[in-house]
Parts: structure tokens; sequence; C-alpha cells
């Protein structure tokens, strides 16, 4: 079992949380396997009604199958888990549907080597960006920033993006512990600043997603973000899991 | 309180006292829950035969209203006892998902093993891009 993890200590894992995705994964896993050779995918079946691991396990994928639906932030620990169990010391959060550019992982990947534990893809870092979202979610997004550049004092211009790399010490937080409520994205990245990881961000680019709408109407979002603000102000007391690197 | 109110008092508290007792006795409460429940019961009981008791110690207390007392310390108990249940529902949560997540990784284990017949333990690793004998190829 050495040998094996050893070769996996230097693979990428690429971790993708499904939820009833079987008409978009198959392209996705294809596209995936087709710009990046030396990657390992992991398809966390969230409890889908369709063949969604099936599908995974045939287009070459891991496939964990969970008994009922956690939500992205509970498939999203197992997969950590699942990464730190098998030796994996990087890893991306790859989404289902299409939106995320396979082409893009490498930039995503690349501030690891540099000491970064935590590198979070921006759709907006970028001006070339042209990724649309509506108003009232881009309000609340720029809302969510501000709030995380306070209570961080890091500057995010995407604090919710779910295009992001993990380093070893990110792995092994966030297989412990990752947040399991929506938004469970900023709830993390808060978590991280809070355990004193070293956290980047390099623009990305990505597509609007394929099919479906973002499930989110606006009282939900302001429910979630009170919520989120009250997880922020509680996070920041805690005490740190390592001392932060000057 | 008139002879017949405090009869029906009296019965009902019993009632939910000899409730509780069967609930017991089937085991279907945790013995901490039964505890509670069972000594809650009997203060009724012994209030709601003696009311003069209630009333004696709102007065100890300061209490001008004595009822007040009463529902005040009902309140205060129920009060305490569903942020308690809170706090138990968030750690069961937490543990029926950490049992989801174990059962996902054993489930793909176990699909490994049987898939290699547990021979070679590099064949049972995920990166292998070949359908597993399992997934049929229907297209």
């Amino acid at each position: 079992m050495s040998a094996a993890d050893e070769t996996r200590s230097d693979r990428l894992l690429v971790i993708i949380p499904a939820f009833n995705e079987e008409a978009s994964l198959p392209a996705v896993l294809d596209e995936l396997y087709a710009t990046l050779p030396a990657i390992d995918v992991v398809v966390i079946d969230d409890g889908s009604l369709d063949r969604t691991a099936d599908v995974a396990r045939a287009g070459g994928a891991a496939a964990l199958r969970l008994p009922y639906n956690l939500g992205i932030g509970g498939a999203l620990r197992t997969g950590f888990r699942y990464g730190v169990d098998h030796g994996y010391r990087r890893a991306v959060q790859f989404d289902a549907d299409g939106q995320h550019d396979p082409g893009e992982v490498a930039a995503l990947v690349r501030p690891l080597a540099d000491g970064a534990d935590l590198v979070i893809g921006s759709r907006f870092a970028d001006a070339e960006s042209d990724y649309e979202v509506g108003r009232v979610r881009r309000r609340a997004m720029r809302v969510l920033g501000i709030t995380v550049r306070v209570l961080s004092g890091q500057v995010f211009t995407d604090t919710s993006s779910g295009f992001r790399a993990f380093g070893p010490d990110a792995l092994d937080l966030f297989a412990r512990s990752y947040p399991a409520e929506y938004m469970e994205s900023v709830e993390a990245l808060v978590m991280a600043c809070a355990s004193g990881l070293r956290v980047a961000e390099v623009p990305v680019r990505m597509r609007t997603r394929a099919g479906g709408q973002p499930s989110t109407r606006s009282f939900r979002l302001a429910y979630h973000y009170v919520r989120l603000l009250l997880v922020v102000l509680v996070t920041k007391r805690r005490a740190p899991l390592r001392e932060a690197t000057p | 309180m008139s002879p017949r109110a405090h009869i029906f008092v009296f019965l009902v508290t019993v009632g939910a006292l000899v409730f509780i007792l069967r609930l017991v006795r089937r085991r279907q409460l945790r013995a901490k829950y039964a505890m509670l429940w069972v000594s809650v019961g009997s203060v009724l009981a012994v209030l709601a035969t003696f009311p003069v008791l209630a009333n004696r110690a709102a007065t100890l207390a300061g209490v001008d209203y004595q009822p007040a007392a009463l529902l005040f310390g009902a309140v205060a108990f129920l009060f305490l006892l569903v942020v308690h249940f809170s706090w138990e529902l968030s750690r069961l949560e937490d543990r029926s998902r950490t049992v989801a997540e174990e059962l996902a990784m054993l489930r793909h284990r176990l699909e490994q093993v049987e898939g290699s017949d547990g021979t070679d333990d590099e064949t049972t690793s995920p990166p292998a891009r070949t359908p597993e004998p399992g997934s049929a190829q229907s297209d």
C-alpha cells in the first residue's frame, strides 16, 4: 500500500460532488481526463436518484455513493476524507455541471507549489471575466466579500467560488471539519483564514451554467447571509488551529 | 380551588406519571430522560395534591401573585429543555453525517475488493480508467 501512497502523494485528486448529474457528468469526466493526464477523479454521489454513480464509474472515476443527500458541504468533506485516507496531498474541487473549465486547473494548482494552502478560482478577479450573475446575487456576494475582508484581513473578490485547490494542510483541516450548510464555501474560507492557512486567489474563466437555474431566491439568500454572519463572528473567536505564518 | 378542579388536576398529573412510567418500562425512553420526567411528574403530583405548597414557595421567593411563579418556573424549565434538545439534535446530525460518509467510503472499498477478487492491491486503486465489469455497456 505504501508504494501506491508514494505515487499518489504527487498526483492530483479532482473531487466532484454530484447530485442528479448523470446527464452532464460523462462530458465533464471526458474533458477532465483529456485535458489533464495525471489526475485521479472521485465523484461523490450525494444521494442522487438517477444513475450518477454508475455514470461516474463508467467514466473512469471512483464513485462514492452517500446513502442520502448531505448537501455540497457533506459531499465535499467525504471527498476530502477520501483524499486524506488515500494519501493525496493536493486536490481540486470541481463542478459536475460543466461550469468549470479543466483548462484552468493547472493555473489553479500552481500557487500550491509556492506555499499556498488554499487557492480560490475567482470569477471576478480578472477584468476580462464575462461571468454573469443576477443583481441580487452579485450584491450579496459583494457584501460577503466585504464581511470576509473585515474579519480575515484579506481581500477576496470571489468568496463563494466552488472552483478551489487544496494543499495538504487544507485537506487535513477540511477532512476533519467542513461546513455542511448552504454557502459552505464562504464558511470554509473563513475557517481557513481563522486556522492560519495561506489562501491565494487566481482569476479563472467560468462558463455560464449549462443547465438549470442557480437555486437561490433572495429571501433564502438573506437568511443564509445572516446565518453566515453569525458563523463568521463565532469563528473569529475560536482559537486558531495553528499560528498564522508571518 | 374547588374540590372538583382539585381532583381533576390530580387525576391528570397521575395519568401523565403513569404514561411516563409505562414508556420507561417498555424501554422507549433513555434512562436520563426517564429520570427527568419521573421527577417532574412526581413534583407535579405533589403540588397537585397540596396546592398550598406551591403558594408557600412563591411567597418565600417574594412573588406577590403566586400563579406567576408557577408559570415562570414552567417556561424556564421548558426553555432549558428545548435548548438542550437543539444541542443534542445538532450533535446527532453531525454524527449521522459522519456515519453516512463512512458508509460511502466502505461501500466504495467493498466494490473495489469484489471487483478485483482482492488479489492485488495495485488493481484496486481508483485511477484505472477502464469500466468496471459490473457496468454494462448499454450504448
